[in-house]
């Protein structure tokens, strides 16, 4: 018999059977929410209104889909967060890596102070009033750049992309700098491109927080034409969107649409609002899964 | 002219490094402008706000917000509840993603393995807004909690509006969502542990206890104090995070739910507070953190380990 076969072969110690029911009973409970959340989502009102039990999705109706499409708030809001994400993502990119790589030499002068600077802001800030101020006197209120610029720069990454481009051997660049080339060149022909996989795992850990961004909408913009995705879905999930269930309720009445449950149109602006994460979630998990972060909580 | 040598020198070393000073130009002027500002902002404590003439400008009070908040029973409760909700946390979640990163490791269906931790770190990415929404749907009137509840012959209950269940709701919604998320770092520890380290335990008969207590163990301990020290120093912020409460608590669990990052938003932005004693209130906060951090960093040290800083 080979090795790999018997490898194939090897039976599941009493250990493994025990970790398999815990970790799976784990599995089930963390998984269940977001199960509830997509057979709500599609429920038929009569359905859930008269079961007592409802926990397999034993109606399919995608009414509440068709009316949330219908909502005008809801693409603004959902405009804006494509335009907070990808301006967000350039820019939180662009300064970090310029940042963490200038971070990552040795030689230049007040560099350790520098570092010390950065570093005390994560366990030391000036509160959220004379932050607000500060914010509001540069005119970022009611303005989309207030979820782009004071939002975007994350120190904990910097740290991991500065300990990261430390350790990319110094021969590289010096081959280059002989010919002339310049730091800002370098980084950009030689140091970026080697590290594509490592930036794009950043890119994308900074666009999931853009897309995610709700709390400086919630300081700072009351202004609903400029609102993100986060807040319309506050509104239709927490504080209720009257407008909404209006919209539902009309529409209803007019019986362009069946009658819509209100839980199953909020468990639909979840399951919308969510795709752009659970499409990116297999890359983000193929690369934090190899313990980049390890490098990150010394340095 | 023995003075001037090493000047000139530093002079032509920071000539040479001009490009990186033009590439950390940005994140130094971020800092200043986002950090630093409001740090100096901070003067603001000790000041009564006049929107009229702006932080530099109002008028100084010198110790009277501190003093108007020694009295405040609401800081008092807010107080109270961000050092219990973030204890309770630290405690409840702080050892989970440990014992899930040995359990993981150690269980050797690769397959399976792969499955549990993509499902477990997934709520981690999705905001709490998001979750906060699930949380309430599964917990209203209707929702699936009320249905088992009353299948089982239970009343009906509101769990988000009920005082003795609102932290514990914290609690596990919080491991909830970050413990995949939390596991990783230990994970990756474990990884780096020399495998022939285990094979040789093996061979000499430990069992999986003794390999653990022996070998895991060490590995990871220093990642853990390490992470330990900055949960500890973030524990009045991450802790009692503002993001998760906002979005879960009402009215009727303010007693048992107000922190003091909820108390400042709600005090300066909807009840319109004094912005000078908002100021003194967040300062408290910072400094005690800072005192946290110090403390856990001395603590960490004395044990032995290598600590922060």
């Amino acid at each position: 018999m080979s090795a790999q076969a018997a490898a194939n072969k090897k039976k599941w110690s009493p250990f493994d059977i025990w970790a398999f029911i815990v970790l799976g009973l784990l599995t089930i409970v963390t998984f269940f929410p977001f199960y509830n959340v997509l057979i709500v989502s599609v429920a038929r009102f009569e359905a859930i209104s008269k079961s007592d039990f409802y926990i397999l999705p034993l109606s399919f109706d995608l009414s509440a889909y068709k009316l949330l499409l219908q909502d005008a708030k809801f693409w603004t809001s959902f405009l804006n967060s494509i335009i907070v994400t990808v301006a967000g993502v350039a820019f939180s990119m662009a300064i970090s890596v310029a940042g963490a790589y200038a971070l990552s030499k040795r030689g230049m002068p007040g560099r350790n102070a520098m570092l010390s600077l950065i570093l005390f802001t994560m366990f030391f800030n000036g509160g959220l009033i004379p932050f607000y101020l500060i914010v509001k006197e540069l005119g970022l209120v009611n303005n989309l750049l207030v979820m782009i610029i004071p939002a975007g720069l994350n120190t904990f990454y910097l740290i991991i992309m500065k300990n990261y481009f430390g350790g990319i051997p110094e021969s590289l660049e010096e081959s280059a700098k002989l010919d002339g080339a310049n730091d800002l060149y370098i980084l950009y022909k030689i140091i970026l491109p080697i590290s594509a996989p490592f930036m794009a795992t950043f890119a994308l850990f900074y666009a999931v927080e853009r897309w995610n961004e709700w709390w400086y909408a919630l300081i700072f913009i009351s202004d609903a034409s400029k609102a993100p995705l986060q807040i319309y879905l506050r509104e239709t999930l927490i504080t209720s969107n009257s407008m909404l269930s209006l919209m539902a309720q009309t529409l209803a009445e007019q019986r362009q649409t069946a009658k819509v449950y209100t839980p199953a149109l909020q468990m639909t602006a979840i399951v919308i609002s969510s795709i752009p994460i659970v499409a990116v979630y297999p890359f983000l998990q193929k690369h934090f899964d190899k313990g980049i972060m390890v490098g990150s909580i010394k340095g | 002219m023995t003075a001037r040598t090493p000047k000139r020198r530093l002079g032509k070393t920071m000539l040479q490094y001009k490009y990186f000073y033009l590439m950390v130009l940005p994140i130094l002027a971020w800092y200043a402008l986002f950090s630093y500002g409001p740090m100096y902002g901070v003067t603001l404590a000790f000041k009564t706000f006049n929107y009229g003439k702006g932080i530099l400008g109002s008028p100084w009070t010198g110790l009277d917000n501190f003093r108007t908040l020694l009295t405040d029973p609401d800081f008092r409760t807010a107080f109270i509840n961000t050092i219990v909700i973030s204890l309770m946390k630290l405690i409840i979640h702080f050892p989970m993603p440990i014992i899930l990163a040995i359990v993981l490791y150690e269980f050797s269906r690769k397959k399976a393995r792969r499955f549990f931790q993509t499902v477990l770190t997934f709520p981690h990415f999705i905001s709490w807004v998001v979750l906060a929404g699930i949380v309430t749907n599964i917990l209203s009137k209707d929702g699936i909690y009320n249905q088992i509840a009353m299948l089982l012959g239970a009343d009906p209950s509101a769990p988000l509006v009920d005082e003795r269940a609102f932290r514990p709701i914290l609690y596990l919604t919080h491991v909830w969502r970050e413990i995949g998320w939390d596991s990783i770092i230990y994970l990756a520890a474990l990884a780096g542990i020399n495998p022939e380290l285990f094979e040789a335990a093996e061979v000499d008969g430990a069992n999986r206890f003794r390999r653990l207590l022996n070998i895991a163990w060490p590995g990871i301990k220093s990642t853990v104090a390490v992470l330990l020290i900055l949960h500890v120093g973030q524990m009045l912020t991450q802790g009692a995070s503002f993001e998760q409460i906002f979005n879960l608590y009402s009215s009727p669990v303010y007693s048992v739910a107000d922190t003091i990052d909820t108390y400042i938003y709600r005090t300066s932005f909807t009840v319109g507070g004094d912005f000078g004693y908002m100021t003194a209130v967040g300062v408290v906060k910072s400094v005690i953190s800072l005192v946290l951090l110090w403390a856990a960093n001395a603590f960490a040290k004395r044990m032995g380990e290598q600590g922060l800083y």
